[in-house]
């Protein structure tokens, strides 16, 4: 194939510059929560640090304490909703998936053309209704409110079902059913040991969708608040905050960038079956 | 997996359709059992939803008396009398329609890239551009970098380079608010479709270019268009259909960086004008209409996009 040199220039400058695009805000968010507060006041801002400390991770805690909710709390608040709400839909979903996937029956066609439509809405246009919902069950005010919702999301399902349908093959299912094996001990023993990257790859959606979770309606105690939300408080107090801050969204970074590291090469193998056949 | 045996193709000939399909039904019991938790709750919390917020959205509603049915006036009011609502469509379809577009090129142009890169070096520049749309509220550092007061990094450096004399209030200016917005988008936008788009690459089976060399493919630009898109339609349309539904369902990023209502305005989108008729003025009906346009108006685009990455290389 012909490819010019000049072409390969031209790419390799693009992508470096977009990547500088990308890169350095994250790069300044490590910077600026790791100086000391009189580095945080110079003037031209400078895009590294001198002395780097680890004071604002320590303030983060310790001025928190002194309000009435600890910081703590906002992660133990987030850590909880996130691993609830994994879990549900992981085993839900998984479950559904294999049926959907594996299981020729009426129905199953129209239930994933109602889940493939789903992905073309956002949470937004139901919330009323949800509102509506949780209220007659008394879930609002209560973590429920988030982590039963997140037990049906749809993306990781979709992603395990169309998995499912190019990597577990019919033939290993069959000889596991005629050797007398119910369906769940097929779905359990036979296909889900066979998609590990799929089930990988909803954990870390689910996982990441809920631990980014903001300030919802459906919860105002201050003390069952999330990280996400701590954060635009802490934000909103200014530059002299600017340190603590920067230090509170680097904690909440770490884990979801930590867990795609890990998990990488799984979820662009569940990915090669993402597409879409219709 | 249902298969015919003998007995069952000689009854079936003796059945309507409907006893055929209850005897499926029946024989399949087990699928049904294990597809009901997800599809109940689905059904309670999507489905549902969004069914009622139509019944809804031709009602006068404010949660506490049963809701009265007023037909058409909501969306009467909507398109007629609401000088906001029109300004936030107005808004999230131009937002919509830059954000959607760019961010899915984007992802494609990038991912095709780096895709002849060696894996290790692959999967560090993977990481690099996807991270943003994965940490959180990591977006709320460019208020920081455009903060309105010196100590902003681009004021800092315009200010000592002598560009402006005063920092500029770049979140308060109705001028920048929706261009800087648009970028920290596009900076969180790289996210499933672009992982998707890197596995579709990669499953592309080269053979297929070779088969294109012979057939007088010159360059890299024939080869893109004629071998490597029409055989990522998969993951194409997939991606289209994450981009489009997140450019609409866009709200979070304005209140955070630019504030609610935004100055003058210029970044108010549907979603917000959602959450003031939902949350601040218990005006159920009344949101419900606007929710009701609002998923029309995303359906409606990635239906007809759909259709458009359906015909490519046809």
């Amino acid at each position: 194939m012909n490819r010019s040199v000049g072409g390969d220039m031209g790419i390799t400058v693009m992508l470096t510059i977009f990547g500088l695009f990308m890169f350095l805000p994250m790069y300044y968010t490590v910077i600026q929560a790791l100086k000391p507060l009189n580095e945080l006041f110079y003037f031209p801002p400078r895009f590294y640090v001198i002395h780097p400390t680890f004071d604002n991770f320590k303030d983060l805690f310790n001025l928190m304490s002194d309000s009435w909710v600890p910081f703590s709390r906002y992660i133990f608040n987030t850590v909880l909703i996130s691993v609830g709400g994994t879990f549900g839909n992981l085993v839900l979903a998984s479950i559904c998936a294999y049926a959907l996937a594996k299981i020729d029956f009426p129905g199953a066609k129209q239930c994933f053309w109602l889940i493939q439509k789903s992905l073309m809405f956002t949470a937004t246009v139901t919330g009323i209704v949800n509102f509506i919902t949780l209220s007659l069950l008394g879930w609002i005010d209560t973590y429920l409110a988030i982590i039963v919702p997140a037990w049906c999301s749809t993306l990781g399902l979709y992603l395990m079902k169309q998995f499912m349908e190019s990597n577990v093959t019919t033939e290993v299912l069959e000889s596991s059913r005629l050797d007398g094996a119910s369906e769940l001990r097929t779905f359990w023993s036979i296909a889900m040991p066979m998609v590990k990257p799929g089930w990988l790859t909803l954990i870390v959606y689910s996982f990441q969708g809920l631990w980014n979770s903001g300030a919802s309606s459906f919860i105002y105690s201050e003390q069952l608040k999330t990280l996400n939300y701590a954060i635009s408080q802490i934000t909103a107090g200014g530059i002299a905050r600017s340190g603590a801050s920067a230090a509170a969204t680097v904690v909440m970074m770490l884990v979801p960038i930590l867990v795609f590291v890990i998990s990488q090469s799984n979820i662009i193998e569940t990915m090669g079956s993402s597409g879409m056949k219709d | 997996m249902s298969k015919n045996t003998d007995k069952q193709v000689k009854t079936r000939k003796e059945m309507t359709n409907a006893e055929w399909t209850w005897f499926l039904v029946k024989r399949n019991k087990t699928a049904y059992f294990m597809i009901a938790p997800f599809m109940i709750l689905f059904f309670i919390f999507t489905i549902i939803p969004v069914a009622l917020s139509l019944v809804l959205s031709f009602t006068s509603f404010n949660m506490l008396e049963w809701p009265k049915f007023i037909f058409m006036d909501n969306y009467i009011t909507l398109f007629l009398d609401d000088d906001l609502f029109v300004t936030a469509l107005k808004n999230t379809f131009i937002f919509a329609a830059i954000t959607g577009p760019a961010s899915y090129i984007i992802s494609y142009v990038v991912a095709w890239f780096i895709n002849e890169l060696p894996p290790k070096v692959r999967a560090i520049v993977t990481l690099i551009f996807y991270a943003p749309s994965i940490a959180g509220n990591v977006y709320l550092i460019w208020g920081t970098l455009f903060s309105g007061d010196a100590y902003g990094w681009v004021n800092g450096i315009l200010l000592d380079m002598g560009v402006i004399d005063t920092p500029i209030l770049w979140f308060q200016n109705a001028d920048y608010v929706m261009p800087l917005i648009i970028m920290v988008a596009l900076w969180t936008s790289l996210g499933t479709s672009f992982l998707s788009f890197i596995a579709g690459l990669q499953g592309i089976n080269k053979s297929l270019y070779e088969a294109g060399a012979i057939d007088g493919v010159k360059n890299r630009w024939q080869e893109l268009w004629y071998i490597t898109l029409p055989s990522m339609k998969p993951q194409l349309m997939f991606g289209a259909i994450l981009s489009i539904t997140g450019s609409f369902g866009f709200g979070g990023i304005v209140t955070a960086l630019a504030g609610n209502p935004s100055v003058d305005y210029v970044a108010y989108t549907l979603t917000h004008h959602l959450e003031e008729y939902q949350g601040n003025r218990w005006e159920v009906g009344y949101a419900s209409a606007i929710s009701f346009i609002l998923f029309l108006i995303m359906i409606g685009c990635n239906v007809l996009i759909s259709k458009l990455i359906s015909k490519l290389g046809e």
